[in-house]
């Protein structure tokens, strides 16, 4: 199949999926808070545009209610939760270290490969002009997989599991011209409760832990519990078991 | 209004009263009149299925038949006797100032929430619907996992929504791809394509073989986090462990159930699309991994209700690898299974519940000498742990020699395996209970206000279970079996 001699529509399809990849990408080596926030509204903005597209080749006018959908939650909701939080816990100006930045961007392209290997057992069977989508789709949810992998504050794991979950919806949406509407509407609800209920655990993340770094999280491991004693005042630390 | 709207709807209008009322008093008993009027509906309901077959609701949003009738109705059961429970459970830990009113309001809202996610998840037709009621049964859990704010507490909610929500979400990949090649084979536009029972009439006319393995696979790894997979098992001692009592055993006696079912309910669609055994492989394996890891963890374990999570999970392996087996005779030992898992290990939280309040603490070793400090504790925990651990006249004896028995037939070599680890489960239970329930009490310890009903009606109930199988039971497992496996068991 050749690039240039697809109609305009299809072009414009494939190159809106191609650079919601790129914001995948961006995500994964963005450090600062706010601008990894801003690309996400980014990539559910192209995601929605790419729905809309489609919606426009195949005449399928049930994915413009996908693609509302998504445009409010994922471009307007769930991005301006996670701005006003930030603000509110005063955090929207701190940036993360990422250890292995260049491993890191690597391992996402191999993702991506892999992706094209997975969606090419079963692109055979999509009637549409647009069977990249469904690689890109699927390197999407994995790059957000991967996002919340190597992650430690509890922002950017949030962004990688609604990352995920667009990757998914887009699937959904583009590959088989939506799914039913009340599936699609108990997906929603449930990624804005979920969203809501991240925010809640902000608060009791930043009480009980003073940040929202749960890289810090070692209460609950099998190796600590198994040696350290109930806490107890002047010994040394169970750190030192390990 | 039907009797299985009103099985649906009493939770859901429950919860919502709940959370205008539920700091009150009595809220608790409030929540048992509930979680009664809900097992009332499901019964009722499950003598109709009972009486005219399978019945699909004219929406055809909702479908019941003999393998999802009986959890229906065990899972009102439970929900039911755990919310006895839960009641002086609560009042004591107001009274110890580890819960405030408010969130008492939130945790009797959540519980009943809870309870209508999973009747919504065991009833639907819809396989979209069924992946939203899971997600939402965690959502309703992922703040009562939290419900006492220690650090312990918030790390382990955290972790229960991340990796849940993870898994879960894998598993709405698997469900749009089941929905893309159903599509590609019925047409597109119709929007019953995702309804269990046509997925099932066009399973037969073979959907693609390709995406249906790769769907599976998600599917498996996604809803296998909920079950509690080795090695996606890591939310679950966590959750269990630092969450109210009450809440680990509804999650341990009923959400691993119902996501089972899920599971189940997928590899009936791929086996017959499929025409191999490949999803049955993946779950014999998952869960005989599961089996064996867990019963080796039982044995490092510092904290009473981990360690039953751990059990938990073997338990789980043990049932899915009964499952991917197939054949009649261990279909119906894992259905078998399922039931008295769930009855005996929401019994033995209970127990461990009252225990924990009476020694102040869950560590393993500060628990002692329960059977002379509350008698009816200490021996509710003992024969709660001999019934799970699978000593005849109990239950889960039964369910475990006929999933032996199937072993033995179908794949003898796997049995040595399978007695290893029931030997190693054994020896993880018994170190640590045996010394929790006759040590040497420590001074001071006072009996607590405990409600031990739940505990021995379950137990009565998994020891009828091991002695005899009442007619109309074995009659449900019957017809599950030829549901699931294609074939009679006689």
């Amino acid at each position: 199949m050749e690039f240039a001699h697809l109609d305009l529509y299809n072009q414009a399809i494939i190159l809106f999926a191609a650079v919601a990849l790129l914001t995948s990408f961006l995500m994964l080596a963005q450090t600062r808070m706010l601008p990894l926030i801003f690309t996400f509204a980014w990539q559910g903005f192209l995601l929605a545009t790419v729905t809309v597209l489609v919606a426009i080749v195949s005449k399928h006018p049930d994915l413009y209610i996908s693609a509302a959908l998504t445009v409010t939650l994922k471009v307007i909701v769930i991005p301006w939760l996670l701005y006003r939080l930030s603000v509110r816990l005063n955090m929207q100006h701190n940036a993360e270290q990422i250890s292995h930045p260049t491993l890191l961007l690597i391992g996402g392209v191999a993702l991506v490969i892999f992706s094209y290997f997975v969606a090419k057992s079963i692109i055979h069977l999509s009637g549409l002009a647009t069977r990249n989508i469904i690689a890109v789709s699927i390197a999407i949810e994995l790059l957000g997989m991967l996002l919340m992998c190597v992650r430690k504050s509890a922002v950017a794991q949030v962004i990688g599991f609604m990352s995920m979950e667009s990757g998914i919806f887009f699937a959904a949406s583009v590959s088989t011209y939506g799914m039913p509407l009340i599936v699609e509407l108990g997906v929603a609800f449930d990624i804005l409760v979920a969203s809501i209920l991240f925010g809640v655990f902000f608060f009791h993340l930043r009480d009980s832990f003073g940040s929202l770094d749960v890289g810090q999280f070692n209460k609950l491991s099998e190796m600590n519990e198994a040696d350290s004693p109930p806490p107890a005042v002047g010994l040394p630390a169970a750190g030192e078991h390990e | 209004m039907t009797l299985l709207e009103a099985t649906l709807l009493t939770p859901l209008l429950g919860g919502l009263l709940l959370a205008l009322i539920g700091h009150k008093p009595i809220a608790g008993w409030i929540n048992v009149g509930i979680g009664m009027l809900t097992f009332a509906a499901s019964l009722a309901m499950a003598l109709d299925v009972f009486a005219h077959g399978p019945h699909l609701s004219p929406s055809r949003m909702f479908y019941i038949d003999a393998f999802n009738v009986y959890l229906v109705v065990l899972t009102a059961f439970v929900g039911m006797t755990t919310s006895i429970f839960s009641g002086p459970y609560m009042r004591h830990e107001v009274m110890r100032g580890r819960v405030t009113a408010k969130r008492l309001r939130l945790y009797h809202s959540m519980y009943q929430c809870f309870l209508f996610s999973m009747l919504l998840a065991l009833s639907t037709n819809n396989l979209g619907v069924l992946w939203v009621a899971m997600e939402l049964a965690t959502l309703t859990t992922v703040l009562l996992v939290s419900l006492y704010r220690t650090p312990e507490a918030i790390e382990a909610a955290w972790k229960y929504f991340i990796l849940c929500g993870v898994g879960i979400a894998q598993a709405l990949f698997g469900t749009v791809l089941i929905y893309f090649a159903a599509e590609a084979k019925l047409g597109a536009g119709r929007d019953d394509t995702l309804l269990w029972t046509v997925l099932h009439d066009a399973a037969a006319a073979n959907l693609d073989p390709a995406v249906i393995t790769l769907a599976f696979v998600f599917l498996l790894v996604g809803y296998g986090t909920k079950v509690g997979l080795v090695p996606l098992h890591n939310w679950l001692p966590d959750a269990h462990s630092e969450g109210p009592t009450p809440m680990s055993a509804v999650l341990s006696g009923l959400l691993l159930n119902v996501a089972l079912y899920a599971l189940v309910r997928v590899k009936m669609l791929v086996d017959a699309s499929l025409h191999t055994n490949l999803a049955g492989y993946l779950m014999m394996g998952f869960g005989l991994l599961s089996f064996t890891v867990a019963g080796l963890f039982l044995h490092r374990q510092h904290d009473v209700k981990r360690m039953f999570s751990y059990s938990s999970i073997e338990h789980m392996g043990l049932i899915t690898f009964g499952f991917g087996l197939g054949g009649p005779l261990a279909t119906y030992g894992a259905l078998l299974h399922m039931t008295v898992h769930s009855l005996t290990k929401s019994a033995i939280f209970v127990t461990v519940g009252h225990a924990c309040q009476l020694a102040g603490t869950q560590r393993i070793d500060q628990i002692r000498g329960l059977i002379r400090t509350q008698p009816a504790i200490g021996w509710g925990l003992l024969l709660g742990v001999v019934s799970i651990a699978g000593f005849p006249p109990f239950g889960v004896f039964i369910s475990e020699f006929l999933l032996l028995m199937a072993t033995m037939k179908a794949w003898p070599w796997l049995t040595i395996p399978l007695l290893i680890g029931f030997g190693v489960a054994f020896a993880g239970l018994f170190r640590h209970v045996q010394r929790m329930v006759f040590g040497e009490p420590p001074p001071g310890q006072k009996p607590v206000e405990a409600n031990m009903l739940p505990v021995v009606v379950h137990l009565i109930l998994v020891l009828w279970l091991g002695l005899t199988i009442p007619t109309f039971l074995s009659r449900w497992f019957e017809q599950a079996t030829l549901l699931i496996s294609g074939a009679s068991m006689l």
